[in-house]
């Protein structure tokens, strides 16, 4: 792996360390309002200053950071499993379960990623849960077509035909001998995608679908605080290059994912 | 829609009003017969016809992603043809790093920033409204910034994978300029795959749009679907959501046709069968 793919892991390694542990590391309560520092720049007292309603920055970042990351990596492993499945069935059994399958991937690629998104969420009440749903419906396509692929060029292998004529049942073949030959590309394909899902979250949460108030996320941040742009910059610029950097990390270990393990797929 | 302290008869009158005391099932029933009828219903709030007030607004975000291509295109494939050349030097690196935080940098906070730099500092344009080129420049650069960065990227990958095919060679053995190999020989053979990414980046920037145009005020589609989301004004959501996708496919359509054009070998395999 590159270098910068590796220092990508490590900060990926420290970002989750800090979400994990935010409540002990986090200088205050992210959701208390000190009405006696509102708008306070960045300083010794609060490192990232403070918000209109007096919560520190930083806090919100750690804490936001939790949220955001947790529901990146959950929304990616609910995406692949799902996939894989789908995937699994669609390329082995084939016939009319690989048409409809199919069918159904088309029609969710169709979509412009993030329209499919906001129209899934709306159907329920906002909350974690809700983007976790939006983001693994829209995300199970991509990989469900991936290993559809990877299970075409496996079928015909002499230790599938084996295990078929040992009498092995479908599902034990499904999950058993092929699901295994899978799961290292759909692990693969989900570090790739992880930096599309931090973007996908951030944005659902900037439009309000997200995480409610008060609960800190970091699209939420940069959408409440946006008023402020002009006169306390502050408020938007750490939660966003909080979006920013973990995005680049995942993307960057996506890119050297993709390189050590020649995965061809589009962006 | 009429407040928390509402009659209950008058709840009950809007229900009735809308279909929703209709089982699901008639009300889908329903919506699908008002889509064949080239119809998406009326704003709860407004009560002005969906479509109507796309139909205005469409020519705003087409106006944002035509500017966001003018910039996008040439810069992207420029960007991708210094990589190339300059590959693995320490260009290509800085290329490189620029483009992958292109993609990583979420539209709505650059839209922000740039707003916050080229408006509030420097005081360039307007930071917020619909209206003329000065209007358009903001959003149109924070749009795109993401399609930049792709752009690049394919751009670089697959200039790198001509070249290295034995024509070219042939092509500089024959002596021909710098400029006729890369403007003629190399250009024709990466077009399929740019074109692709192009028709793949307008879909990001219907993504982007519901991002961009809240954020600098632009009074277009994406503008439109976020009110309809803070008011949960469903037809109107259903409406741009529906545009959007036919919006869509339709580019995939057209860049299908294209390839017809751009490919002779497309052209071939199809008349063989």
């Amino acid at each position: 792996m590159h270098l910068t793919g590796k220092i990508a892991g490590v900060t990926i390694i420290i970002i989750s360390i800090l979400a994990v542990f935010s409540s002990f590391l986090s200088p205050y309560d992210p959701e208390k309002i000190d009405l006696d520092s509102i708008k306070e720049p960045p300083g010794i007292k609060h490192p990232f200053g403070t918000d209109n309603k007096g919560r520190d920055i930083l806090s919100r970042v750690l804490y936001g950071g939790r949220i955001s990351v947790s529901i990146a990596v959950i929304a990616a492993s609910i995406s692949m499993f799902i996939g894989l499945v789908m995937g699994l069935c669609s390329g082995y059994l084939g016939g009319k379960i690989d048409t409809a399958i199919m069918a159904i991937v088309d029609l969710i690629l169709a979509f412009p990623s993030l329209l499919l998104a906001i129209g899934v969420s709306i159907i329920f009440p906002a909350g974690i849960y809700t983007v976790m749903i939006a983001i693994a419906f829209v995300g199970w396509a991509s990989f469900a077509r991936l290993i559809r692929g990877h299970v075409l060029t496996l079928k015909d292998a002499a230790y599938i035909e084996a295990a078929e004529a040992i009498g092995c049942s479908r599902f034990r073949i499904l999950f058993v001998h092929l699901m295994p030959q899978c799961l290292p590309i759909g692990l693969v394909m989900a570090g790739i995608k992880l930096g599309g899902y931090v973007l996908t979250e951030a944005s659902l949460s900037f439009l309000g679908l997200g995480a409610q108030p008060p609960m800190p996320t970091w699209g939420s941040m940069v959408s409440m605080n946006r008023a402020y742009i002009a006169s306390e910059p502050w408020m938007v610029l750490f939660p966003g290059m909080a979006i920013a950097v973990t995005a680049l990390c995942f993307n960057v270990l996506g890119d050297a994912l993709r390189d050590k393990y020649g995965l061809k797929m589009r962006m | 829609m009429v407040g928390e302290r509402a009659q209950p008869e008058v709840i009950e009158k809007i229900r009735k009003q809308l279909g929703a005391d209709k089982d699901v099932f008639s009300q889908y029933a329903g919506y699908v017969k008002l889509l064949m009828k080239g119809e998406m219903g009326r704003s709860y709030y407004t009560n002005r016809k969906v479509l109507d007030d796309i139909l205005i607004k469409f020519p705003n975000t087409m106006k944002l992603a035509f500017g966001a291509m003018v910039i996008a295109v040439p810069t992207g494939i420029l960007l991708g043809f210094i990589a190339a050349y300059k590959k693995d030097t320490p260009v290509d690196r800085i290329i490189s790093a620029v483009s992958i935080t292109g993609l990583s940098v979420p539209v709505f906070w650059s839209g922000l920033m740039i707003m916050l730099f080229l408006s509030l500092k420097l005081r360039l344009f307007p930071p917020s409204g619909t209206g003329d080129i000065r209007f358009l420049v903001m959003p149109a650069l924070t749009l795109s910034l993401p399609a930049i960065a792709t752009l690049a990227r394919v751009t670089r990958t697959s200039v790198i994978e001509i070249s290295e095919m034995p024509f070219i060679g042939t092509a500089r053995a024959k002596g021909l300029s710098v400029f006729r190999i890369n403007a003629i020989h190399i250009f024709r053979n990466i077009l399929i795959p740019l074109v692709t990414i192009i028709g793949l980046d307008i879909a990001s920037y219907l993504n982007g749009a519901v991002l961009t145009e809240t954020i600098f005020g632009w009074d277009g589609i994406g503008r439109f679907t976020m009110d309809g989301i803070i008011k949960r004004d469903y037809p109107v959501i259903m409406g741009c959501i529906i545009i959007g996708t036919v919006v869509f496919v339709l580019i995939n359509i057209i860049v299908d046709i294209l390839y017809h054009y751009l490919d002779p070998r497309v052209r071939l395999y199809a008349s063989d069968r």
